[in-house]
């Protein structure tokens, strides 16, 4: 297996009137041909922005700051719009969350796959509409010749959905982005549209990257993961070992907070407040307010993301790392909590 | 002898939506000849249960399966068609706006979505007032904001941002607000229609707890909506499975998760996507769920089912008790064909 993508450091800026907001920040991760991977995260943790960057889908005032996109042995950050686009939608394609807003209402699925194939290649219509038609079949949409006729409202969300991806797989992309693919479907038509994903993957050897802030769909199809946090990644690794032994503070609760890994009734593990907006980022490690552990050294350095001693996951923490000394542990925390009572007592 | 109605109960409730829009988008011509065509969506059919006081019964389905219109209904929303509503044994789906006030105060709801459901011009404190106000007129200012604050403290919120708007709060408080709405009147009894499907998992969690606390603390009986199958498995007592606007499955939390009956129920639990394992196979359903505008004629479910036979076709199955307490309603169940 070669190496498909490399992402080393890259940080993705927002400005505004004086200042600019980090929404992406020092991000590395990659990616072989084939493999899957989970990009999981709660919502504002900067994974979509991350997945839009890689293929320069960051519109004004949003811009690549540092870093380097390494993809099939090319450098993407940088390219002109024109180059860019032989790429996009083409080596690499994206599925999004919901497929009513993806395909365009007044054209027949038959006209959007021609539009597509043909914008990235001289091909005559009849042969564009017989690689639609395969790839229609790959999906499993029954009947793909009629089906070319209809319009996107003919077809229920699982059908749409199928749709979108076969218009990902018609330039037989290396590398497809997928967002959320699922969060608009029903459970069981979830379970399909993911069974469908893993077997094109293996299928055609394409890589996958799945946007998500479902851990279940996440350990259920990828094989690797790379868990975000107030725009950085705070754990990465082999899924199974992740999310069966979490090292991270923040991916321990997260993974503690689904419902099914503890007694019905009980009270269910909960992470205190919320995630920081990329506005107010705290000092230090960012999930530090949240976080039980939480010493001095949290309070004012970065932790940067390390491979763990006898795993093969990064993680970014003090205190795995051993920088946090174990008598110092949760006296952030303790101090935090303490002051906390102090100012919700009326005086 | 009287009937267990339980606290609240429902029996052969029915409730459709005429889409067809005024008189003359119904007419239409059909080979020369002027016809009018009436079309009804069938959102809840012939669904019929009880709920114990105390105790959390779940109702899950996936998107359009008629959960959020039963529960409507159940609060008075929508009129039913037919069918018969009792709370505490009385019969309440009949009554005038005016005889239903005291039981408005007995039964609250929550919304799905707290960004939707809050005034966005109503400060949390006016928010909060507003039932208290309507539903005891007579309670005096001081007694008023004493109860907003012991409220918005119980759900975690603190009582000095009672000034603030909703635009002010977060999705998880705002959806500590929506509780605290409720509960202000002490209800006993509470409709969450996903209450936690807009939420984050961390926050999820909280929510969850929040409301698990105040069952505990105020003995309140739930209806849960929601299509989440494992928040389901953590907080209910019973669990009902709709589809298509029937009921086909009714059972304890226990029972239901270790041995599914109806060939529906057990399609929707393989294809919840477990932690930690690897990919499991589903039991896959065959074809796509009908509209509930052209429901198939017997059970609902015979089109994707994979022991439908003809009388499955022909006759619509009933809600039978088995002997382990589980409802069901399946031919297949009944006649012991449905092993694979």
């Amino acid at each position: 297996m070669g190496q498909l993508l490399a992402v080393k450091d890259l940080t993705v800026k927002f400005a505004l009137r004086r200042s600019s907001l980090t929404a992406v920040n020092n991000v590395s991760f990659s990616l072989s041909r084939g493999e899957r991977m989970g990009l999981v995260g709660e919502s504002g943790a900067g994974k979509s922005v991350t997945g839009f960057s890689l293929i320069n889908l960051i519109s004004k005032p949003g811009y690549i700051d540092t870093g380097s996109i390494l993809f099939e042995g090319r450098e993407l950050t940088g390219l002109s719009d024109e180059e860019i686009r032989q790429i996009r939608g083409n080596r690499i394609t994206m599925i999004f969350q919901d497929p009513m807003m993806t395909l365009n209402p007044v054209l027949t699925i038959g006209t959007q796959m021609v539009e597509t194939l043909k914008a990235h290649g001289n091909i005559s219509t009849r042969k564009a509409e017989a690689v639609a038609i395969d790839k229609l079949r790959l999906v499993q949409i029954p009947s793909p010749e009629k089906r070319l006729r209809q319009y996107p409202h003919e077809f229920s969300g699982g059908m749409r959905q199928r749709i979108v991806i076969a218009i990902a797989l018609l330039t037989e992309p290396a590398l497809i982005i997928a967002d959320e693919p699922t969060t608009a479907l029903d459970v069981t038509i979830q379970a399909e549209i993911m069974d469908l994903l893993i077997t094109l993957c293996d299928l055609s050897k394409m890589g996958l990257i799945l946007i998500t802030h479902d851990l279940g769909v996440v350990s259920e199809v990828t094989e690797k993961i790379a868990v975000m946090y107030a725009g950085k990644i705070v754990e990465s690794g082999p899924t199974r070992s992740i999310i069966s032994d979490p090292s991270h503070p923040y991916t321990k609760g997260l993974v503690k907070a689904i419902p099914g890994n503890i007694p019905p009734g009980e009270p269910l593990h909960q992470i205190p407040g919320m995630m920081p907006t990329l506005t107010d980022i705290p000092a230090g490690c960012s999930f530090h307010p949240r976080c039980e552990y939480a010493g001095n050294i949290c309070t004012t350095q970065i932790p940067d993301l390390a491979p763990v001693p006898s795993r093969q996951s990064n993680v970014a923490c003090h205190m795995i790392s051993g920088r946090l000394a174990p008598s110092d542990i949760g006296s952030a925390a303790r101090r935090k909590r303490q002051t906390a009572i102090a100012e919700e007592l009326p005086a | 002898m009287k009937r267990d109605r339980g606290l609240l109960s429902v029996e052969n409730l029915v409730k459709h939506f005429d889409i067809s829009g005024g008189l003359l988008d119904q007419l239409s011509f059909d080979k020369g000849r002027l016809i009018r065509k009436q079309t009804t969506v069938k959102a809840v059919n012939n669904v019929s249960f009880t709920i114990q006081a105390g105790e959390t019964l779940s109702v899950v389905g996936e998107s359009g399966c008629g959960k959020s219109t039963l529960a409507r209904t159940i609060m008075g929303l929508y009129p039913p068609d037919s069918g018969r509503i009792y709370y505490q044994s009385e019969r309440i789906d009949h009554l005038s706006s005016h005889q239903m006030l005291p039981y408005r105060a007995k039964m609250q709801m929550i919304f799905q979505d707290p960004y939707a459901s809050l005034n966005p011009r109503k400060t949390v404190r006016q928010t909060l007032e507003e039932p208290l106000t309507f539903h005891h007129r007579n309670l005096s200012p001081g007694r008023v904001k004493e109860k907003v604050a012991e409220v918005m403290t119980q759900v975690g919120v603190a009582p000095q941002w009672a000034g603030r708007y909703p635009h002010e709060f977060s999705g998880g408080q705002r959806q500590r607000i929506s509780i605290a709405r409720a509960l202000m009147v002490d209800p006993e009894f509470i409709v969450a229609d996903e209450p936690v499907s807009a939420l984050d998992v961390s926050i999820q969690a909280q929510i969850l707890n929040l409301l698990m606390n105040a069952q505990k603390k105020r003995g309140l009986t739930y209806l849960f909506i929601t299509h989440d199958l494992s928040v389901v498995a953590h907080i209910s007592t019973r669990v009902a499975v709709m589809y298509l606007g029937t009921l086909c499955e009714l059972a304890p939390r226990a029972e239901l998760y270790a041995a599914p009956r109806h060939p529906y129920t057990r399609a929707l639990l393989s294809a919840i996507p477990k932690l930690g394992r690897k990919k499991q196979k589903h039991i896959r359903l065959s074809g796509e769920v009908p509209t509930p505008i052209h429901l198939p004629g017997g059970c609902v479910f015979h089109g994707r089912c994979q022991y439908a036979d003809d009388r499955c076709h022909r006759e619509i199955p009933e809600l039978k008790r088995l002997s382990t307490g589980t409802y069901v309603a399946c031919h297949a169940v009944e006649e012991g064909r449905n092993q694979p």
